[in-house]
């Protein structure tokens, strides 16, 4: 390639361990026992469930509906009978439950109709839509959902659509035989991702340990007569981290508080297009992925696997060596210890590792910072890991957010390369997650302090508006009394001798404009007591008897001279004159 | 079972660290025994000894794991350079004195391993000398050929402090002559003694300060220490005394005599790059070399003390913690554009 490729600083350099699973094709793992259909799996809104107990599904029909537009849909990946929508325990490190569709197999596997259609056809609006509807999402490891990354920024024009084939992280090789063998639809579901965000250019970059999958990419790219450079990046963790990559390819370099649209460059992964391509060309939604299976195992390859297969199960299919003691999802980098067995392979599931002692030592005691810096020089964001870490430990979280914890993209690099043995990535994640936790805090007691102070505010004005409302009922149902009265008297007045008009008239006129006042009074008097009670005395509860003594003489004097506690009746008797009913 | 990713590490740890460095100094001590004969390395023995029993009480009294950090090689480290600055036929209860100081007040005192504001070697010698300046003074004069069992003597206060240990460096005795001849003396006269001087920079002593190059220069290539703080120390070092040399060559001498007498190669790759009391940001590690390269030679040359490193160092270690804070490098995304 002439291309001049940029550098991104940092990095390190893990034994791959990616030749063991290469040797075989991709293969059908077999229909599971039972399927966990974890409903969300997708960064963004938690889709509901559209289906119950008992009912009957097809392969790819709707179980979970995408909530709100960053949220992607949830298919049955197999047809079968749904046993429960329940709580089950989830491929996370916090081995928390969340919300599960789990189906039967009936061993059909019998599809939902599928539409094909012709993208190029469809309003953009509509492909991002179905792309949405079809569960497509980032297969590279941060399942975020695809759709809601293909508009290109208003003010800055597209440049470079990235494709990110790097796969860098030791053991996993699911995107290089992915690549190597279904290169064409590949390169078709780029050219949606192309067809929506128009870039100038389309790089696709890999790593340098795949030339296989390299030339090809390149023999589809030019059999499909597309101008899509193949670029083979240098083997170097963590080339495949989406911000390392663009780094590489384009010299740009995205900051944790920009999206890379803003720089007109977008990155996605290339299981990510197949899965576009599969479910616009052929209306397939994405239920199912490849996996590898690697590690301490007999017989390590990469499975087409039904998204909600139990991970041990699975896992049975590589053979794992007696000494297995837990299964690592994602690579030995940045992946992490499963709960149990029966955790459900997600869309998130590029590959299982078998752990052992053997393969992964325990690590030996952390011992003190000497400063040494290396985790700085390994840093691929060029942060200061070793002072990020003493924050971290001493809990001063403001001064690790001025070191940009935020920043730390948790891929490794530092405790890979510490001679402390100081596990630095689950410091940053604790400062990290603790100042959420800060956040989200403050926020409640600011939201609950805005939430008393306007249910005060608006009981005031309520407890007033009530009291105005009944003085303006009182005083039209007065007028309308006086109406019909008068009315009344008036109609009279042609038939029947005049005589009762007189004595009527007047207890008519007068009554309504009684009552009117006296409604307005209560509603003064209502607002004058709220405003008493509201004005408490203050500091009365530690006086001294001589304090309390003068506080009594002081009331007694008051209410002598009339100051407070006026006479009901007295405020009754006021001539209603400056007492205007429409106040 | 609770691990944390990366499950995958690298092969390093503290101790290999420190048996690195220690390694890279062998070199040096080579070129040194075969200067002052085997004196060098009773001061070895007895520094190293002498660190790890500190260093084992000093656990003990902090509760700490003894299998964990007497192994980490660190008071290895802070015991070779000290015995490496002291003067060779030192007695024993000072090398013992300055490490005992160094690890349990430098070092422990303060935290322990990767704790340590100052670098412990630099301050059992600032200590010494200030405690003890005519026994830190006292060099074996040049030529003096003494065997293993009569330096033992010395060392263990067996023997008579000789007349001719009353000796100094080459870098102290040029200094002397210069301010005692008062002009009547000027460097090249001076130079002229083959006896002391060698060829360039005191008989011997250019091949220790080889030898020291050489052990840094394998730390470099090992990625232990970056070329910042012996670069900038060397260069500084070499634009002043180069600047006074041009200025004034019968008072000032040359740059080459200055980077290879004392402790100019041993400071600039073993003592300055001390990543626990020095600069971390590379910019700052430039400042730190730079500084300390600087003081150094203004007090060795202006100042009452044989040598300056070891103060320069302390001032520099002083100023590391606000030097970092000022010179953080921009991280990723976050860069002027250019």
């Amino acid at each position: 390639m002439l291309m001049n490729l940029f550098t991104f600083k940092g990095g390190v350099k893990p034994p791959t361990n990616k030749t063991q699973s290469v040797t075989l094709p991709i293969a059908q793992a077999p229909l599971p026992s039972r399927l966990v259909v974890p409903l969300h799996q997708s960064i963004g809104g938690m889709p509901q469930p559209v289906v119950q107990a008992g009912d009957k599904v097809l392969k790819g029909q709707l179980i979970g509906e995408a909530d709100g537009w960053i949220s992607a849909a949830v298919h049955a990946p197999t047809s079968g009978t749904v046993l429960e929508v329940a709580m089950h325990v989830q491929p996370h490190p916090s081995g928390l439950d969340a919300l599960c569709v789990v189906i039967e197999p009936d061993g059909k596997d019998e599809w939902i109709a599928r539409e094909a259609v012709d993208y190029k056809s469809l309003p953009p609006e509509e492909v991002r839509e179905r792309l949405q509807q079809a569960g497509v999402v980032g297969l590279g490891g941060a399942v975020f959902p695809t759709h809601g990354k293909l508009t290109a920024s208003k003010t800055v024009p597209m440049e470079e659509l990235v494709i990110n084939g790097a796969e860098c992280e030791p053991f996993i090789t699911c995107d290089d035989l992915l690549m190597r063998e279904r290169a064409d639809e590949v390169v078709r579901g780029i050219g949606i991702f192309r067809d929506l965000l128009q870039p100038k250019k389309v790089l696709i970059g890999i790593e340098d340990n795949k030339p296989e999958a390299a030339a090809a990419m390149r023999l589809a790219v030019q059999a499909l007569g597309e101008s899509f450079e193949v670029v083979q990046v240098p083997t170097r963790y963590p080339a495949g981290g989406a911000k390392q990559l663009i780094r590489v390819l384009t010299g740009k370099e995205v900051p944790a508080s920009k999206r890379s649209t803003d720089l007109g460059v977008q990155c996605f992964n290339v299981a990510t297009a197949y899965t576009a391509w599969r479910a616009i060309a052929h209306g397939e939604p994405v239920v199912s992925r490849l996996v590898t299976l690697s590690g301490n195992v007999h017989a390590p390859r990469n499975y087409e696997v039904l998204i909600g297969t139990p991970m041990g199960e699975l896992l049975k299919l590589a053979q794992p060596h007696p000494d297995t003691d837990g299964i690592i999802m994602g690579g030995p980098m940045m992946g992490f210890l499963v709960p149990n067995a029966d955790v459900p392979v997600v869309k998130a599931t590029n590959c299982l590792i078998a752990h052992s002692e053997r393969l992964f030592p325990p690590k030996a005691p952390e011992m003190p910072c000497i400063r040494c810096g290396s985790c700085a020089q390994a840093c691929p964001h060029e942060l200061q890991p070793f002072e990020m870490y003493w924050f971290s430990r001493a809990k001063n979280f403001g001064k690790t957010q001025e070191y940009n914890i935020f920043d730390c993209i948790e891929c490794g690099c530092c405790s890979f390369v510490c001679p402390s043995r100081i596990p630095l990535v689950q410091y940053f994640r604790f400062a990290k997650s603790e100042i959420w936790a800060r956040e989200r805090e403050k926020n409640a007691s600011d939201q609950a302090k805005a939430r008393f102070e306007f249910k005060q505010l608006r009981e005031e004005r309520e407890k007033a508006d009530k009291a105005e409302k009944l003085a303006k009922a009182a005083a039209a149902q007065a007028a309308k009394k006086a109406a019909e009265a008068a009315a009344a008297a008036a109609a009279e007045s042609g038939t029947v001798p005049a005589v009762a008009a007189p004595a009527d008239a007047p207890s008519a006129t007068v009554n309504p404009e009684k009552e009117a006042k006296r409604a307005t009074i209560e509603a003064a008097m209502a607002r004058a007591k709220a405003q008493r009670e509201a004005v408490q005395p203050k500091n009365t509860e530690n006086l001294t008897a001589e304090q309390q003594k003068a506080a009594a003489d002081i009331e007694a004097r008051r209410v002598a001279a009339h100051l407070i506690e006026p006479e009901p009746a007295a405020a009754a008797d006021q001539p209603a004159a400056p007492l205007d009913p429409k106040s | 079972m609770f691990a944390p990713a990366p499950f995958l590490l690298k092969d390093v740890s503290v101790s290999q660290v420190m048996i690195q460095v220690c390694v890279a100094l062998i070199p040096g001590i080579a070129a040194y025994a075969s200067l002052v004969g085997p004196a060098i390395l009773v001061q070895l023995v007895i520094a190293t000894l002498a660190a790890l029993v500190a260093e084992a009480l000093m656990l003990k009294v902090r509760g700490k794991s003894l299998a964990l950090f007497l192994t980490d090689g660190s008071a290895i480290v802070t015991a070779w350079l000290i015995a490496l600055t002291f003067p060779p036929l030192a007695p024993w209860w000072l090398v013992v004195t300055g490490t005992v100081f160094a690890v349990v007040v430098a070092k422990h005192l303060y935290g322990g391993l990767g704790q340590n504001p100052f670098n412990p070697a630099m301050v059992a010698f600032a200590v010494c000398i200030v405690a003890f300046p005519a026994l830190m003074s006292q060099w074996p004069s040049v030529g003096l050929q003494l065997g293993l069992i009569d330096q033992m003597n010395i060392i263990l206060g067996w023997a008579p402090r000789v007349d001719a240990l009353s000796g100094a460096t080459p870098l102290d005795a040029m200094k002397t002559a210069l301010k005692l001849g008062e002009g009547s003396f000027d460097v090249s006269t001076l130079l002229a003694n083959q006896d002391i001087y060698g060829n360039f920079a005191g008989r011997g002593w250019e091949w220790v300060a080889a030898g020291y190059l050489l052990g840094g220069l394998w730390l470099w290539q090992r990625k232990l220490i970056t070329w910042h703080v012996p670069v900038a120390f060397i260069a500084s070092m070499t634009v002043l005394s180069g600047a006074l040399w041009l200025y004034n060559p019968s008072q000032f001498a040359s740059p080459l005599f200055h980077l290879l007498s004392g402790g100019a190669m041993l400071g600039a790759f073993f003592i300055a790059t001390d990543p626990v009391s020095g600069c971390t940001t590379p910019r700052g590690k430039l400042i730190f070399g730079a500084g300390a390269g600087l003081l150094a030679y203004i007090i060795r040359v202006f100042g009452g003390y044989p040598d300056g490193v070891a103060f320069a160092v302390l001032l520099m270690n002083l100023s590391a913690p606000l030097i970092d804070l000022l010179t953080q490098p921009p991280i990723f995304g976050m860069k002027e554009k250019s």
